[in-house]
């Protein structure tokens, strides 16, 4: 599988969890996938046969919701068996509705907004402390922007200048209940992360080129973090969920969604 | 370490210096944790640390919850941070990020705070603290202390640093006379029975062990055999110490620079409540808020000194009969 194959699978896989778990958020895991599968499959220095290595590279999904992409993506990169990601929000398993550091591969706990920055912050500050080139990836949702926790951190990366911790924003302008415009606009995001002195870094979230160019220009500028806002679309990559409001979650998705979901997807895959 | 110097018996030190004095004191045999502050070092008693070993501060300004949730992250890579500010901002303000970054992942924290109860004095109802005890003994794994004197905080630290798990500990600020010797052991979970008796029994913890024992002195003037007992881990209880009480006392007062809801008072209820079930009063703050005024003024304002005890332990005993 190339790479952009690789994400096309880790979408199918997201929402065949969501479908069996009859709950979750389709629609910021689809926007997420693409960074995901840049981030683990071309990035990250990390040991999935040892997911605990204190040297490997951390990810920090603050946007926790969307975590079923994020099991996907480990589950291909062997953190644990593909087949239990049909165990997605059940009483007797392990893989939790949001991030869980019980689950293999999982290096935050989320889900509460606006608390990721911060911990990844933390893993950037504690990586720096104890000398070690563990660098700390955070990925941020629409959502996120709103909390202060948030603007804390932000404030407090740009003072401490850990240029070992990146921040991706995943911008697909949606949020639960409607747009990010007309619920509260946190734009323009650019400007106001840069005055609290981080690099920052504007791209389409869906160019797996592009992601991967902005991550090698995040680790080439030293003496400052690192801000990629990502453009996204919700639900991006089946055509029905695109853009959609209704697919935020926490939906329970009919058959001949999944169905129609997973022929387009693997359409797309030849 | 170096030999940890503790302070005579009788002597009034605030816990807020044993606090600095225990952390300088660590820090030369081990260098295994931080100090995360939030621009409050010389209120919270870390400063000496602070001047001595700027190199091992983490500077997070005024901005707690940040603070909170990057102690969580920075714990991955082996170093304690040892969190310190005043208990409104700590446990309050940084509830959420104690629980959901430090506590339910299970990271190895110890939250320190300052500015606890009407103890805290001038500064008034937005800076004391009543309600933390209620909120941290009421997340799961977490485990809180409250020490009474600074010689027990000294001994208290060492320990919390010892156990790998998230911790709370409360640093009075008023100076308080000293209890306990060098000789004495604190160990988490374990209650201490500083006076024995039979009539009845007075759970302290924090500044209200000075006056329960205050108030076992009245009280033996007049008959009154008070059993004393200093409670300074408020979770995990220590159940034996608690059940003892109940059976062989059979009347039970606590007393607690708290809100008489969800404390210390509460713990114990929860338990002989479903255990032995006695008569009991718990001595604390009335669901009120704090105001301004010297630490004992606020006492006797509130209703927390040895002669309040003294009338709770002769009312319980009334109803004992």
């Amino acid at each position: 599988m190339n790479l952009e194959q690789t994400a096309t699978e880790i979408r199918k896989l997201c929402l065949e969890s969501i479908y069996y778990a009859r709950s979750g958020h389709p629609g910021g895991s689809l926007s997420v996938a693409d960074i995901l599968t840049v981030l683990f499959f071309e990035e990250m220095n990390i040991r999935p046969d040892e997911p605990d290595w204190v040297d490997r590279d951390r990810l920090v999904l603050s946007k926790g919701h969307a975590c079923p992409a994020l099991y996907a993506v480990l589950a291909l990169k062997g953190y644990f068996p593909v087949s239990d990601l049909k165990g997605l929000r059940k009483i007797n398993h392990y893989l939790e509705g949001h991030p869980d550091v019980k689950i293999p591969g999982i290096d935050a706990p989320s889900g509460s907004l606006g608390m990721g920055l911060s911990q990844g912050l933390g893993m950037a500050i504690g990586a720096r402390y104890t000398k070690r080139s563990a660098r700390t990836y955070v990925i941020l949702g629409d959502g996120d922007m709103q909390e202060g926790n948030t603007w804390e951190a932000i404030m407090a990366a740009g003072h401490h200048k850990t240029d070992n911790l990146v921040a991706i924003l995943d911008a697909n302008r949606l949020q639960g209940e409607n747009s990010v415009e007309k619920q509260m606009n946190y734009f323009p995001v650019i400007e106001k992360v840069s005055a609290f002195g981080w690099n920052t870094i504007e791209i389409c979230g869906h160019d797996l080129k592009q992601i991967k160019n902005a991550l090698n220009e995040a680790k080439s500028k030293k003496g400052k973090p690192a801000f990629i806002l990502a453009n996204t679309t919700k639900g991006k990559g089946v055509s029905f969920m695109e853009d959609k409001n209704y697919w935020h979650g926490s939906v329970t998705m009919k058959d001949e969604e999944l169905k129609k979901a997973l022929e387009e997807l693997e359409y797309k895959n030849g | 370490m170096d030999k940890l110097q503790f302070w005579k018996v009788g002597e009034k030190v605030s816990l807020r210096e044993a606090f600095g004095r225990v952390l300088v004191s660590l820090a030369k045999e081990r260098n295994d944790f931080v100090l995360f502050d939030a621009d409050v070092a010389g209120g919270t008693g870390a400063k000496p640390f602070v001047r001595q070993f700027p190199e091992r501060v983490i500077q997070f300004g005024i901005a707690e919850q940040n603070m909170m949730a990057a102690a969580g992250g920075f714990s991955d890579f082996g170093i304690i941070p040892v969190v310190s500010t005043f208990a409104v901002f700590g446990t309050m303000r940084a509830h959420e990020q104690f629980r959901t970054a430090i506590a339910f992942p299970n990271r190895n924290v110890k939250l320190c705070c300052s500015h606890l109860g009407v103890d805290t004095g001038p500064d008034g109802a937005t800076a004391q603290m009543l309600e933390d005890l209620a909120i941290m003994r009421s997340i799961p794994d977490t485990v809180v202390v409250v020490p009474a004197d600074a010689n027990e905080l000294m001994g208290a630290f060492c320990s919390i640093l010892e156990i790998r798990s998230p911790v709370y500990m409360r640093i009075g600020r008023s100076p308080a006379p000293v209890i306990f010797d060098s000789n004495h052991r604190f160990e988490i979970g374990k209650a201490t029975r500083i006076k024995d008796g039979k009539d009845i029994t007075v759970i302290a913890t924090g500044v209200m062990v000075a006056r329960a024992i205050e108030a076992s002195d009245i009280l033996k003037k007049k008959g009154i055999s008070v059993r004393v007992v200093n409670l300074s881990t408020i979770k995990p209880l220590d159940n034996n110490e608690v059940l003892s009480a109940a059976k062989e006392t059979g009347a039970i007062v606590t007393a607690e620079d708290h809100n008489v809801m969800g404390g210390m008072g509460s713990a114990v209820s929860e338990f002989v409540s479903q255990n032995h079930p006695v008569q009991m009063k718990i001595i604390g703050v009335n669901d009120r808020f704090g105001k301004s005024g010297e630490s004992d003024e606020l006492a006797q304002y509130f209703g927390l000194t040895a002669e309040h005890i003294c009338k709770a332990v002769e009312g319980l005993l009334k109803r004992k009969m």
